[in-house]
């Protein structure tokens, strides 16, 4: 996003301040069962302030009133987090919005260009969009050729090119053309265009509870049942025992029971999660594929633009016959110097890098000569009327032979040598005379070992998916360390690997951009289309990078990861904290009938009113303090999965025993000053 | 050195039976071809052939309905007995017809496993009621749970449930039947009686007459331990001379109540082809049941405060309620066996324990986790292990999974209102019983509140020992406890298999190292935790009113 906003911006608290309080009406609060059952609880304690005796209590009205005030701030704090995360999102589609403002479309009528206003524009008409002009629509380009400015939606700066055919024909409505002019079928109707689709989700207006959510609802459900059972049945206890219970100290003990601190942050954490994937630039279209990511056994990768970076680069000078490497490095470099293909720079790196050094006037004046498909070679004739060629091994044999060269004899098996390793061999020559071998190599991108060695240990198995021979696969795979290949793969052969592993009950991620991916991405649990890919591939996937890097996938199953354990974190913090919360009210309840209770004391909290307030006010500012955490994440490094959790029990379980007693105790040492 | 020994030898003979006992269960509901078809086939493909059973495989909802109705025709069969006794035969003591709020309470009692008991036994059924409608469903209750547990692991380890009658038959000709026979000779062989013959009448040195009742007591006494249900032959169940003459039927009482459910972790990790699995949860449950021997010995060693105060000579610890030829080493031994296994069998007066001691029986019964009634138990162990697994699913990341099996949120719906029902059940009549009826619990205060709380304990975990002091064959107590009984049997079966049937259907996930492994000391440490949270915190305010307030008031 262009307008990244960072967590505490004014507009966005202010904001989340206001929605907190309108968020108290109780049509809304029922959505949060846990926080709704908070809310009755301040009604209730609201009305003894006014009417101390209506349950019969004997309790002072202050109390009465400061546990409803604890109460109300409470609930604002949870609404607050909640409205702070809806918020940022909020900020994100105002900017998006912006984008949105109405275009005049030069619609193509068959015969003549008509004027209309972007609104009216339906699939299957055609626009014509000039330099300098917003593009009105979703859409792919059927002519021509343009550089667009895509950064209201990704956020990058630089202009991309898009062209009529292949997988760069896709363009966005409210996106930039700033060269040429180009054709463009509208692809979506008004309203349900990616900009559109792509401001619900950032809105959260169609946030939907994800599977986990839902199953972490009823538990969290359950547990605030029982709780009410207990504090229910109790004043019958207290009763036969001549103990009396007296209202607000139940309600106060009921709501710090009940998961307060996982109920009131529970939508916040996965309102950030989402956000967390669009920050990333990535676009989820619903948070179940957020989720689904954070489970997945097996990732699909294409060899080309994710592992490696797709061209060739020269590593090594190979010299055959009686040549030495200088003298092949020498000529391949002369052969190069006016290549501007990736190739022919990596040529001149490659001398660079090793320290070579050639007389650079040899080829001044000399003029290029470009690779053909006919020939399969390139290079330079000079102006002294040597001709200098780097190409395919057999294509420059042929040449060489047909100028009356002699051929050395270990140039086939040094070719053959390099190809076996994955390389692909250049021949070198000057007129009829063979010097040696460049060995190409496809170079995989720094990093990417290390990051297939995380997803080891995180359990996920990387497939890599090439045309590559078989041979050349192997060495690539090994070299990157991806667990898996598929050689000479077809497109059908990804949808059969995901159809495999998906049998054996393996959730699967593929990244894609092509149309012919569009298939294999629908047929994965996760799958993430580039931006820069066709509108097929995009519709076809879950995820859309916005930045088209498809390495990004590694990020994503972090982030789902992350989703799931902040809620596991936070709810096994939540409950872990009740034993403290007994410890400091219990005793409290029933010290004044059974003096003897003081032995459960065991904090020496200053007075039953003091103990009980504290334990509120620890119940009530817990979820603040936890809001970051909720926004960010449980902080998540890929280990193996009982490392992790022993790290997570220690940390959320025992610190959730741990932690109350101590925060209670140092409120209590406060507000004991008082009562 | 001697009460040391009395300890150490059952624990030590019920740990190393375990795991034999669990192949071995699990080798009787194997429906493959075994070496048990050869002795057992015949008799029971007779009982099929009678039965009209077909032997197929049913769904989760077919085999609880079988369930559920099979045991609603027993219940209503067993009430039908109790109700005319007094015109049936074998009944030399010419023991009355039952009345019917209490025949309602002791059907659902026997069928629910529980065996809670509103009546005096030799004074409240005919010989025939004891033998023909008591211990059947002493077999066929067990059998019941027992068939239940192994369908729900058949489930949860991926293979069909199986089908209830063949497993509910195979319960009690393969398991229940032998080890019964066998143990009922050596009762009878150390003195329990076994006569059909009438009570006798015996005068007395002072020249008073007593009758002293008997009966086929040795047949009753091992199905009684063996099963878990507890209910006694005579009121005073295990403490009763005939009913536990010495050191060596109280042994064997004991060694019999743990013998199936320790047997069943063993049982399970073999189903489901991973022994280190079934072993942690023994072991778990294991540490669970020492430390709450621990602290009962402790408790009832150190006596009664007041008492002590008063300087009355305590080295033998607490003896109020006990019997002298148990002492305080057996008994505690006994009270924390039979609540732990949900049996309810008692050797001494559970009333009577320290307010501590008391409290470890109430609090076993609580949890019925520490190792449980048969079936039933471990069944409620896997709950919570799955709600542990479902946590620690999500705190590594991913969605919870258990065997291999994805635990979304249809499992967690069921597993969520199977959590709420315990508590429902124990909490909700207790402070029923404590408003409407205060005068029916003869202590008042927080033992009082104990009494009344332990009785609804007991019949929700389907333990049915009683805490005595009640006066509990009242329409109340009979027609409440009945209900609870009966819900905390059966809601929980069928919920579970419903989990079971749910995850059945589920493809297998495999494992990786970034799933959360279910065989590691980790996962203990995860189950014992569910089970103290949750467990324990449910029920801390009612504790802490009752034994614990009660112990704290007692101290000098």
């Amino acid at each position: 996003m262009s307008q990244r906003k960072s967590m505490m911006d004014g507009t966005i608290v202010r904001n989340a301040v206001k929605e907190a309080f309108l968020k108290l009406d109780p049509r809304v609060m029922i959505r949060n069962p846990i926080m709704f059952v908070v809310e009755v609880g301040f009604i209730i304690t609201l009305y003894l302030c006014f009417d101390p005796h209506a349950f019969g209590g004997e309790v002072p009205v202050w109390f009465n009133l400061i546990v409803a005030l604890i109460l109300l701030i409470t609930i604002l704090f949870a609404n607050f987090a909640e409205a702070l995360a809806e918020g940022r999102g909020k900020a994100q589609a105002d900017s998006l919005k912006k984008s949105k403002t109405d275009i005049t479309a030069n619609k193509w009528t068959g015969t003549g260009i008509k004027q209309v206003p972007s609104t009216e524009l339906r699939k299957g008409d055609i626009v014509i969009v000039s330099q300098g002009e917003m593009i009105p629509g979703d859409g792919e380009v059927i002519e021509g050729l343009a550089s667009v400015d895509e950064s209201a939606i990704t956020g990058e700066s630089a202009p991309v090119i898009k062209e009529a055919g292949g997988d760069f024909s896709s363009v966005t409505g409210g996106t930039r053309v700033i060269s040429d002019s180009i054709r463009v079928r509208i692809t979506s109707d008004p309203g349900e265009s990616f900009l559109d689709k792509m401001i619900a989700l950032v809105e959260g207006a169609k946030r939907q509870k994800t599977p986990n959510e839902i199953a972490l609802n009823t538990v969290l459900m359950s547990l605030t049942i029982i709780f009410l059972i207990v504090v229910v049945t109790l004043p019958f206890f207290g009763n036969y025992l001549n103990v009396e219970i007296e209202v607000p100290v139940l309600i106060a003990l009921l709501v710090c029971l009940i998961p307060t601190t996982i109920g009131g942050l529970l939508s916040a954490i996965g309102i950030a999660g989402m956000d967390r994937v669009t920050q990333f630039n990535v676009l989820a279209m619903s948070g179940k594929a957020v989720e689904a990511a954070g489970d997945i056994n097996t990732i699909i990768l294409d060899k080309t633009g994710t592992i490696t970076y797709g061209n060739r680069m020269a590593s090594e000078f190979i010299p055959v016959g009686k040549e030495t490497v200088g003298s092949v490095a020498e000529w391949a470099a002369v052969s190069s110097m006016k290549d501007e293909t990736p190739e022919g720079r990596s040529v001149l790196e490659l001398m660079k890098k090793q320290g070579l050094s050639y007389e650079e006037s040899i080829a001044e004046g000399g003029e290029f000569i470009e690779f053909k498909a006919e020939t399969r070679m390139s290079g330079i004739d000079l102006k002294d009327g040597r001709k200098v060629r780097k190409g395919a091994v057999d294509a420059v044999k042929r040449w060489v032979e047909a100028q009356g060269g002699v051929i050395p004899s270990d140039l086939s098996p040094k070719g053959d040598a390099v190809a076996k390793q994955g390389g692909t061999p250049l021949a070198v020559a000057v007129d009829n005379r063979i010097y040696g071998v460049i060995y190409l190599k496809d170079t995989v991108k720094p990093g990417m070992k290390e990051r297939f060695e995380q997803m080891r240990r995180m359990g996920i198995k990387t497939i890599m998916c090439t045309g590559d021979n078989p041979l050349t696969a192997a060495t690539i795979a090994f070299e990157a360390g991806v667990d898996d290949f598929i050689a000479e793969s077809k497109p059908e052969d990804k949808i059969a690997v995901i159809r495999k592993e998906q049998a054996e009950g393996k959730l699967v991620a593929m990244t894609g951009d092509g149309t012919n991916d569009a298939p294999a991405l629908a047929q994965a649990d996760v799958g993430i289309a580039m931006n820069s890919g066709t509108v097929a591939a995009k519709e076809a996937a879950n995820m859309v990078d916005l930045d088209s890097d498809p390495s990004k996938i590694i990020e994503v199953v972090s982030i789902g990861k992350q989703l799931l354990m902040t809620r596991g974190a936070l709810t096994t913090f939540s409950i872990a904290n009740d034993i403290a919360k007994y410890f400091a009210i219990i005793p409290a309840m029933f010290m004044l009938a059974i003096p003897q209770m003081d032995a459960l004391n065991v904090m020496r909290l200053g007075s039953p009113m003091s103990a009980i307030l504290s334990a509120l006010i620890f119940n009530a500012l817990i979820i603040p303090l936890l809001i970051p955490l909720a926004m960010k994440g449980v902080a998540y490094k890929p280990m193996s999965s009982s490392h992790l959790l022993r790290q997570n029990l220690l940390i959320y379980g025992l610190g959730g025993v741990v932690v109350p007693f101590i925060g209670i105790k140092l409120i209590d040492l406060l507000v004991h000053l008082w009562v | 050195m001697i009460n040391f020994l009395a300890i150490i030898v059952p624990v030590l003979i019920v740990i190393l039976l375990a795991r034999p006992t669990g192949l071995y269960v699990a080798k009787a509901f194997k429906y493959e071809r075994t070496g048990l078809d050869k002795v057992f086939g015949p008799v029971e493909r007779l009982i099929y052939k009678a039965g009209g059973i077909r032997q197929d495989n049913q769904n989760w909802k077919q085999y609880a309905g079988s369930l559920v109705l099979t045991n609603a025709v027993m219940i209503g069969l067993v009430y039908l007995i109790f109700r005319i006794q007094a015109y049936l035969p074998l009944n030399p003591s010419h023991v009355a017809n039952m009345e019917p709020t209490l025949a309602f309470n002791t059907a659902i009692s026997f069928m629910a496993n529980t065996n809670l008991q509103h009546y005096s036994g030799e004074s409240g059924l005919s010989y025939l009621s004891q033998m023909i409608a008591i211990v059947f469903m002493m077999f066929t209750a067990p059998a019941t749970s027992l068939a239940i547990a192994i369908a729900f692991i058949r489930g949860l380890t991926g293979r069909p449930l199986g089908n209830f009658f063949v497993d509910l038959i195979r319960s009690i000709t393969r398991i229940l039947l032998p080890i019964a026979f066998v143990a009922a000779f050596v009762f009878i062989a150390v003195g329990v009686p076994q006569t059909l013959e009438p009570s006798v009448v015996a005068k007395t040195v002072e020249g008073a007459e007593q009758i002293i009742a008997r009966g086929p007591v040795g047949s009753f006494l091992s199905i009684k331990e063996l099963g878990n249900n507890g209910g006694g032959f005579f009121g005073v169940n295990s403490a009763h001379p005939f009913e536990n003459p010495d050191n060596i039927s109280n042994m064997l009482q004991m060694i019999l109540m743990m013998l199936v459910t320790t047997a069943l972790p063993f049982t399970y990790g073999k189903m489901a082809g991973n022994a280190k699995q079934g072993r942690i949860l023994f072991v778990s449950m294991l540490m669970m049941f020492i430390v709450t021997l621990g602290i009962s010995l402790t408790s009832e060693y150190a006596g009664n405060p007041v008492l002590n105060a008063l300087g009355i000579d305590h080295h033998q610890g607490s003896m109020e309620g006990k019997e002298v030829r148990f002492g305080v080493a057996q008994s505690s031994l006994y009270s924390v066996v039979t609540t732990a296994s949900e049996t309810g069998a008692v050797n001494t007066m559970h009333d009577t324990l320290t307010p501590i001691g008391g409290l470890i029986t109430i609090g076993n019964m609580m949890l019925n986790t520490v190792f449980g009634g048969i079936g039933a138990g471990f069944m409620n162990v896997l709950m919570y292990a799955i709600i542990g697994v479902f946590l620690s699913g999500l705190m590594v990341g991913r969605t919870p999974e258990f065997l291999g099996k994805k635990i979304e949120g249809k499992e967690m719906k069921l597993i969520a209102v199977t959590m709420l029902i315990q508590p429902l059940l124990i909490l909700a009549p207790t402070a029923i019983a404590l408003a409407v009826y205060p005068e029916t619990i003869s202590n008042p205060g927080f033992h009082g509140l104990t009494q009344a709380l332990y009785e609804f304990t007991s019949s929700a975990a389907n333990n049915g020992s009683g805490f005595e002091g009640l006066g509990d064959n009242t329409t109340f107590w009979n027609i409440s406890t009945g209900i609870v009984m009966y819900l905390g049997r059966f809601f929980s079966m069928v919920t579970l298999l419903a989990v079971a049937g749910s995850l059945l259907a589920k493809k297998t996930v495999p494992e990786t190292t970034g799933t959360f492994r279910t065989d590691t000391g980790l996962f203990g440490a995860v189950f014992l935790g569910s089970v103290i949270i949750v467990g324990a915190l449910t029920f801390f305010p009612a504790v802490v009113l009752g034994p614990i307030a009660e112990y704290l008031t007692l101290k000098p």
